[in-house]
């Protein structure tokens, strides 16, 4: 571990308080949704018996695959001996719990019934793939306790145990995700899931999630806190962005084509890619073109090489993509009929054979995005009272081959 | 001679059974009684039952309407004041199927098809969603959280949740805000050793009975005649069978 790394709490300013303020703001407006939705129940959301997961789901998912994804810059230093990576562990695995711990609130105050939470830790029908998630979820929260320590505390025993918690945590999380994904990859019945490949494509979508919010929130971060930022670390992440961009295009496009393959999933197909739907628009506009193809440019363009600005925009349009990804999967997937009938044309006064719409209400977005700004705010919370930010990683301090010397 | 008299005498009620069985179906179907008697209560449910049904669309003149009708009265779902149409519950609904190509149209009563090996029991993370030793599921509203993953997992889209408090529930069907429900075969009557409410509103149409046994009316008309499942590529190896589908 690069024992050289200085690393310092935020100093008091008032523009400190002023964003945590903002995104306690957004916890409070979060509060409120749930009070809300909790007192007069789902009959206030979007939500409905067909489109029975809604906008508080693609926020949950999305923070948490983005958790997975945030500790893979400190996995790349532990588990892969990258030591330009190991001075921003601790932000990593912070930042990995914040988030998880956002989507989960969210997760769990949408429940029908938010206040049987403790049922959902005590009966387990272990079956179920939601079951192993609330496992993997808390082991999860576990071992980035313990890998944070390791990476935090001076003393023997827990340098000793940096690279098998580390390793630990990498083989939790690619598990983790992978549960998160089979959600869907499980689910026999629905044309546009029931497919391995879901795990994988997390998998992929939790690195480029986690890698964009990290590097927003360390060139933000440090742009603020007035420390010095080399081109060495945000090019690494830089690139480690646009190839996981690509990895997550390369899944889609194998799911696809194999979907497209099988005459079953033409209906469903044709629906999210070709049939001029919102689903439509926002697969091709949202998630490929602005994106990943748009992100991908700003990365790999050679007139933008180093710019700060080419990588704080590419992270932005990754998380927005990544936000419209989750959104076109999940509500795409349920807008699309159930089909009990092949090749029949259904109706029924419970919504057969007909494309299920979906808007959804003021407190689901607050719910949502509340998610996001305790996650957030926990994030800020935690630079300021721990020491999880390095005082400098400039080109001179965090050089790989001068670690190596 | 007396061989050839007992071959007659075999073959003679052998066709009786076999047409009295056909007539039952053909002509009177109403008559069925029910071959089911009721588990004591003090009795733990036995799997050595499997309760199921069988529709014949062909005798359902109003598409199955009536049973819809017996199943909200005995349930007493789909009043919810506040909820939109896409939010109200519906535990049996009535599907129209237009086949695309030959435009034959059939009009049939879909509901929870009591699987086997069902899709709602193996993802509910509490083991809420569950099935009873007869083959019948339902859900456990004291432990259901409400995470309606259970409703993402049914082929037959037969779930619903409640989106409103409810007052008045019916004393036998316990429902409330935030859980899932679904059709549970009348578990209420069913242990009395009655018919579900929709068997009783379309008898002509509708069986109930125990798939185990074989001398069961049920087992011998679905041994004899076959039974369809939708969505029978899935192998759920559903308790619901329908004729004329």
């Amino acid at each position: 571990m690069a024992t050289k790394t200085i690393f310092s709490e935020v100093k008091n300013s008032l523009g400190f308080w002023a964003i945590l303020a903002v995104f306690g703001i957004l916890v409070l407006g979060g509060a409120l949704a749930f009070f809300y939705m909790e007192h007069h129940g789902h009959y206030v959301t979007g939500m409905n018996n067909q489109i029975v997961w809604g906008m508080p789901h693609v926020f949950a998912i999305f923070l948490i695959v983005a958790a997975s994804g945030a500790a893979n810059v400190a996995s790349v230093g532990t588990v892969f001996g990258k030591k330009i990576y190991q001075p921003l562990g601790r932000l990593s695995a912070f930042m990995a719990a914040s988030l998880l711990l956002g989507g989960l609130a969210v997760l769990v105050l949408d429940l029908g019934r938010p206040d049987r939470l403790i049922i959902a830790m005590t009966h387990y029908n272990f079956k179920s793939i939601f079951a192993w998630n609330i496992i993997l979820y808390n082991g999860f929260l576990a071992i980035l306790v313990v890998y944070l320590w390791t990476m935090m505390d001076r003393r023997k025993i827990a340098k000793a145990l940096y690279k098998p918690v580390g390793y630990a945590n990498f083989i939790w999380r690619v598990i983790l995700t992978s549960g998160t994904g089979s959600i869907f990859g499980f689910l026999v019945a629905r044309q546009y899931y029931d497919a391995a490949i879901m795990a994988p494509l997390f998998i992929a979508a939790s690195y480029v999630f986690g890698t964009a919010i990290y590097s927003l929130f360390l060139l933000i971060s440090f742009k603020l806190t007035g420390r010095e930022l080399g081109d060495t670390v945000l090019n690494r992440l830089r690139y480690t962005l646009a190839i996981f961009i690509a990895a997550v295009l390369f899944f889609e496009t194998i799911r696809h084509l194999t979907n497209l393959y099988a005459t079953e999933h033409h209906g469903v197909e044709e629906f999210i890619l070709a049939s001029g739907s919102t689903f439509t628009k926002l697969f091709w506009y949202g998630q490929i073109l602005l994106g990943s193809l748009l992100p991908m440019f700003l990365i790999w363009c050679r007139f933008l090489r180093n710019s700060r600005l080419a990588l704080a925009l590419a992270a932005v349009l990754a998380i927005l993509g990544g936000l419209i990804q989750i959104y076109v999967i999940l509500i795409g997937g349920q807008a699309y009929p159930l089909v009990l009938f092949p090749n029949a044309e259904v109706s029924s006064s419970f919504y057969e054979g007909v494309i299920n719409s979906y808007s959804a209400t003021l407190p689901e977005y607050m719910l949502g995005i509340g998610g996001v700004g305790l996650a957030l705010a926990m994030v800020l919370v935690g630079i300021k009272v721990l020491r999880l930010l390095p005082v400098s990683l400039a080109d001179s301090v965090v050089d790989p081959h001068h670690k190596k010397a | 001679m007396s061989n050839i008299n007992t071959y007659r005498r075999k073959f003679l009620s052998g066709l009786t059974k076999v047409s009295a069985s056909a007539a039952t179906i053909a002509l009177a179907p109403g008559v069925f009684l029910r071959d089911v008697h009721a588990k004591p209560a003090d009795q733990p449910v036995s799997s050595d039952v499997r309760w199921g049904l069988l529709i014949d669309t062909n005798k359902l003149a109003d598409g199955g309407e009536a049973c819809v009708q017996a199943c909200k009265k005995e349930h007493g779902w789909g009043n919810e004041e506040r909820s939109n149409p896409e939010q109200k519950a519906q535990w049996i609904r009535k599907v129209t199927v237009t086949e695309k190509l030959t435009k034959h149209t059939v009009t049939l009563p879909v509901m929870c098809q009591h699987c086997d090996t069902p899709p709602c029991v193996d993802v509910c993370p509490t083991g809420a969603s569950f099935k009873r030793a007869d083959g019948i599921v339902l859900v456990d509203k004291h432990i259901c959280i409400g995470c309606r993953y259970c409703m993402m997992a049914c082929p037959y889209k037969a779930r619903s949740f409640v989106h409103e408090e409810l007052e008045d529930q019916l004393p036998d069907t316990p429902r409330g805000k935030g859980t899932v429900e679904s059709c549970n075969m009348c578990v209420n009557r069913v242990d009395d050793g009655k018919n579900p409410a929709c068997v009783d509103a379309a008898p002509q149409a509708l069986l109930f009975g125990d798939l185990n046994d074989p001398e069961s009316k049920i087992s011998k008309v679905l041994k004899q005649y076959g039974g369809t499942q939708i969505r029978a590529d899935l192998g759920l190896n559903t308790g619901v069978r329908y004729w004329g589908i």
